[in-house]
């Protein structure tokens, strides 16, 4: 039986007056991978991002209901919770990757700076894990001085991945972290992807299906805002209970 | 006409017209440099005070003064200016408040300098007693920096892509992290290039000086700000600018030899700074390709 | 850190920006308060016969002679002084202006392009002083040899070599604010154009001039009141005299002119010829402040495509 990590209970979420997300309700279970689909536009970046209260940074954005996260069972959306406390323990991973203009090194011990970690030691065994974790160690532990632009697009997306896990979040966000890679890089991803979930519990937006059916345990199927269905990828993939969703996963539209 | 002559024509039309205006920049420099060439070369120059007699003034109390009031007017600028462009940038959003003092710096850059001295001479010299003073002069420099530095900042924070300040909220960080270990960083270039455009203009700027009492014959330095900060602060001043407008307003033709060569000086000067800022403006597109 | 600590420091830093942005508002405060306060003490001071009686003097009058004994306090003679140099200045700033921003954007090379845009930039750093410095000594004797050619006399002191050095020195300022407006027209304009055959110079003057109209009037209102507000070239080169004149070979006074004039003798606090100075300057930020509103408007309503 699968734990709850993390538990969405009639989520709406309003950009100004335009209502994105509607009545959503769904579960993420612990240390599985949890895929959410749908057309652009669906709302289905507008429900990862609510994860870890990005919405917060732009103004005239305003959530209702409840995320629940596990075990204390706090509610993320919830007034009066600390955003900064929430993306301690969860972390993201963006569509493009966006290293920042330092060293490797750097990089990847920044979100440990900021946790206050200044043992020089500990930083480089950390940094060190977490490149490894990413699979990225082998290819850059020479040139860990090196800004991190000289990487190329995959190794890029590789080191946001190893630059999130460093701080060891509990649930780790990714919003459509291959759109920009090439076939060869998506394929490493993704195989990470699968690796971390022995010890992180994720949530992966993707517009690829085939993606979701490799990678994902659980399937979400949104359309228009709403969660249109929610269950096992093999369910979800082989036998629909909505119609909508037989359409979208058989290419009717979307 | 065919086109192509009409074509032609025009461009030379064009080329002349900008050509005119280079030739225009390069007679100023050489009408300077003919005109003072005696001074610009002479070394007693640089270290007397100003005279009676043309041939024994000198720019030292001018260039020393123009450090220690150019030197209060970055400090002004940079400490108001900066945090003003971070905080309508990143942090104003579409708010009133941010958009008032939004419309108010695009009116402040369009004021002209001269206002700026009534504002200190009312406000500063007689309202707050500050004096005619190098603290006075260096404020009120500041002011008319200011919007340049405010509006450099906002475009360099601009080219910073909103990824960067995602990926750094991401991992827990707050607004004054994201500014210092990564806003900053990134535009410091950029912002460095506003400061020295905003200091070579603000260097030759001398309305706003006159009308707080600058005077033009000061013969001995304010007191070294290690020995004593507040008497250097407080001591009168005098500016390149401001020696050389009172040397071209004399009548003799003697001080006017002397006026061109600081007018030379204050030309190079900008030279100078304009093409630091240029360079650093090229080196950091290099560095930064986002 | 704690977290809570953390918010706090947070708290206190974005205050400090806030602060720090409020700043300008009070700097503009601040110069509404000094010219508003002295003006005022301007017009209800005894010597300028009391208000309203100088509000009248002020407008009625033909001379302006606060800082003599006789006190005559028409703004005209430095009204007429401020603008016809503004005027000559335009005169000379608008043709060359559009000329310049339409050869540089549209038929210059890439490279012309940068090999020129760095000196007119450099043009705008040049001190003003030194522009005056050049009208005086330079222009002046240049004009006053051409002009003794055809055996008109020319003073010394005149209203057309700052004038003249004021259009070259503010061009670089309107030739970019023209070029910036040209470049908002959109490029599928400029192609409907080619694509009926208008060469290139007809798309630019008939096409996408027009329709940066705007823009450009725009550009034209900020550098009238540059060389409105415009201080040092004038105070050198154009006399301390104000002279209500409209002919260009005679000294003039600008109101800034005037406010440096005074501002270089000795100024008792409050005393009439201080607060005259502020009341130039209160007229002087309102001209300006009119010309940059309405500049501002005219932008606002740029044509959208």
């Amino acid at each position: 039986m699968e734990n709850l990590k993390l538990k969405v209970e009639k989520l709406n979420f309003y950009y100004g007056a335009f209502h994105a997300l509607k009545d959503i309700t769904m579960p993420i279970y612990e240390r599985k991978v949890t895929a959410i689909i749908g057309p652009s536009g669906c709302g289905k970046s507008t429900l990862l991002r609510c994860f870890n209260r990005m919405h917060d940074l732009y103004p005239g954005t305003r959530y209702e209901g409840a995320i629940l996260l596990y075990p204390e069972g706090i509610n993320i959306v919830g007034q009066g919770v600390e955003p900064l406390y929430i993306r301690l323990r969860i972390g993201m991973v963006f569509q493009k990757p966006n290293p920042f203009p330092k060293s490797i090194f750097e990089n990847v011990a920044y979100g440990l700076r900021i946790k206050g970690i200044t043992n020089s030691t500990e930083l480089k065994d950390r940094v060190e894990k977490a490149l490894k974790d990413a699979a990225l160690w082998e290819e850059v532990k020479d040139r860990l001085k090196e800004n991190a632009y000289s990487l190329s697009g995959g190794q890029q997306q590789r080191l946001c991945i190893a630059r999130a896990i460093a701080v060891e979040p509990e649930v780790l966000l990714f919003d459509e972290p291959t759109s920009a890679l090439d076939p060869i890089s998506t394929a490493r991803i993704e195989d990470l992807i699968v690796e971390l979930k022995s010890k992180i519990t994720i949530v992966i937006v993707t517009h690829n299906m085939q993606q979701a059916a490799r990678i994902s345990d659980f399937t979400a199927f949104m359309y228009l805002g709403e969660l249109i269905e929610f269950g096992p990828t093999e369910k979800i993939f082989t036998n629909p209970e909505k119609k909508l969703t037989e359409d979208y996963i058989s290419g009717r539209f979307g | 006409m065919d086109y192509k002559k009409a074509e032609r024509v025009f461009s030379a039309i064009g080329i002349f017209c900008v050509w005119f205006v280079l030739i225009f920049l390069f007679s100023i420099a050489v009408k300077l440099f003919i005109d003072g060439f005696h001074r610009i070369f002479d070394p007693k120059f640089y270290i007397s005070y100003p005279s009676r007699f043309p041939e024994e003034a000198g720019i030292l109390s001018a260039w020393v003064d123009t450090i220690y009031i150019m030197l209060g007017a970055i400090f002004w600028s940079v400490v108001l200016g900066i945090p003003a462009g971070i905080y309508l940038e990143e942090f104003g959003g579409k708010g009133k408040i941010a958009r008032l003092i939004e419309a108010n710096i695009t009116n402040l850059s369009a004021v002209p300098s001269i206002v700026y001295g009534l504002l200190a001479l009312g406000i500063f010299v007689y309202r707050f007693k500050f004096g005619e003073s190098i603290l006075t002069a260096g404020l009120t420099l500041g002011l008319l920096m200011l919007p340049v530095i405010v509006v450099t900042t906002r475009e360099s924070l601009r080219r910073i892509p909103r990824a960067i300040r995602e990926g750094a909220y991401a991992l827990g960080a707050t607004n004054y992290e994201l500014v210092f270990h990564h806003l900053l960083p990134y535009s410091l270039g950029g912002i460095l290039t506003g400061v020295i455009i905003a200091t070579s203009r603000a260097i030759g700027e001398t309305a706003p000086l006159l009308t707080i009492g600058a005077l033009t014959f000061i013969a001995f330095l304010p007191p070294p700000p290690w020995e004593s900060f507040i008497e250097m602060l407080k001591s009168p001043f005098t500016m390149l600018a401001i020696q050389m407008f009172n040397w071209v307003s004399r009548p003799q033709e003697a001080f006017h030899k002397n006026a061109a060569a600081a007018g030379f000086i204050l030309l190079v000067l900008c030279l100078l700074l304009n093409s630091i800022s240029y360079y650093l403006r090229y080196k950091m597109r290099k560095k930064y390709q986002w | 850190m704690k977290i809570e600590v953390k918010k706090k420091l947070d708290v206190i830093f974005k205050g400090f920006l806030l602060l720090t942005a409020t700043a300008s508002i009070l700097v503009t405060v601040g110069i509404v308060v000094a010219l508003v306060e002295d003006t005022i003490r301007f017009f209800t001071h005894p010597e300028g016969g009391g208000f309203p009686t100088s509000l009248i003097r002020f407008f009625t009058e033909t001379e302006w002679t606060p800082t003599f004994i006789s006190k005559k306090i028409g703004i005209w003679p430095l009204l007429c002084g401020t603008f016809l140099i503004a005027g000559i200045a335009m005169a000379i700033s608008i043709p060359l202006g559009i000329l310049i921003a339409v050869y540089l954007s549209e038929f210059a090379s890439h490279r012309v392009r940068e090999a020129v845009k760095p000196w007119l930039d450099f043009l705008e750093a040049v001190p003003t002083v030194v522009y005056g410095y050049f009208a005086l000594l330079g222009v002046t004797p240049l004009l006053q040899w051409i002009f003794a050619k055809f055996g008109i006399e020319m003073h010394g002191m005149n209203a057309l070599s700052p004038g003249i050095v004021l259009g070259v020195m503010i061009l670089p300022f309107t030739a970019s604010l023209v070029e910036d407006a040209m470049k908002g027209v959109p490029q599928y304009l400029r192609e409907a154009s080619y694509s009926l055959g208008a060469t290139k110079l007809r798309t630019a003057f008939q096409v996408v001039i027009p329709a940066a109209k705007s823009g450009i009037i725009a550009a034209y209102l900020l550098g009238t009141s540059r060389a409105i507000g415009e201080t040092m070239v004038v105070a050198v080169a154009a006399g301390m005299y104000p002279n209500l004149t409209l002919n260009p070979l005679e000294p003039v006074q600008t109101i800034t002119g005037y406010i440096v004039q005074v501002a270089l003798g000795d100024l008792p606090f409050l005393s009439f010829e201080y607060l005259s100075i502020f009341a130039a300057g209160f007229l002087l930020f309102v001209l300006t402040l009119f010309f940059n509103l309405l500049a501002v408007y005219l932008k606002s309503r740029v044509e959208r495509y």
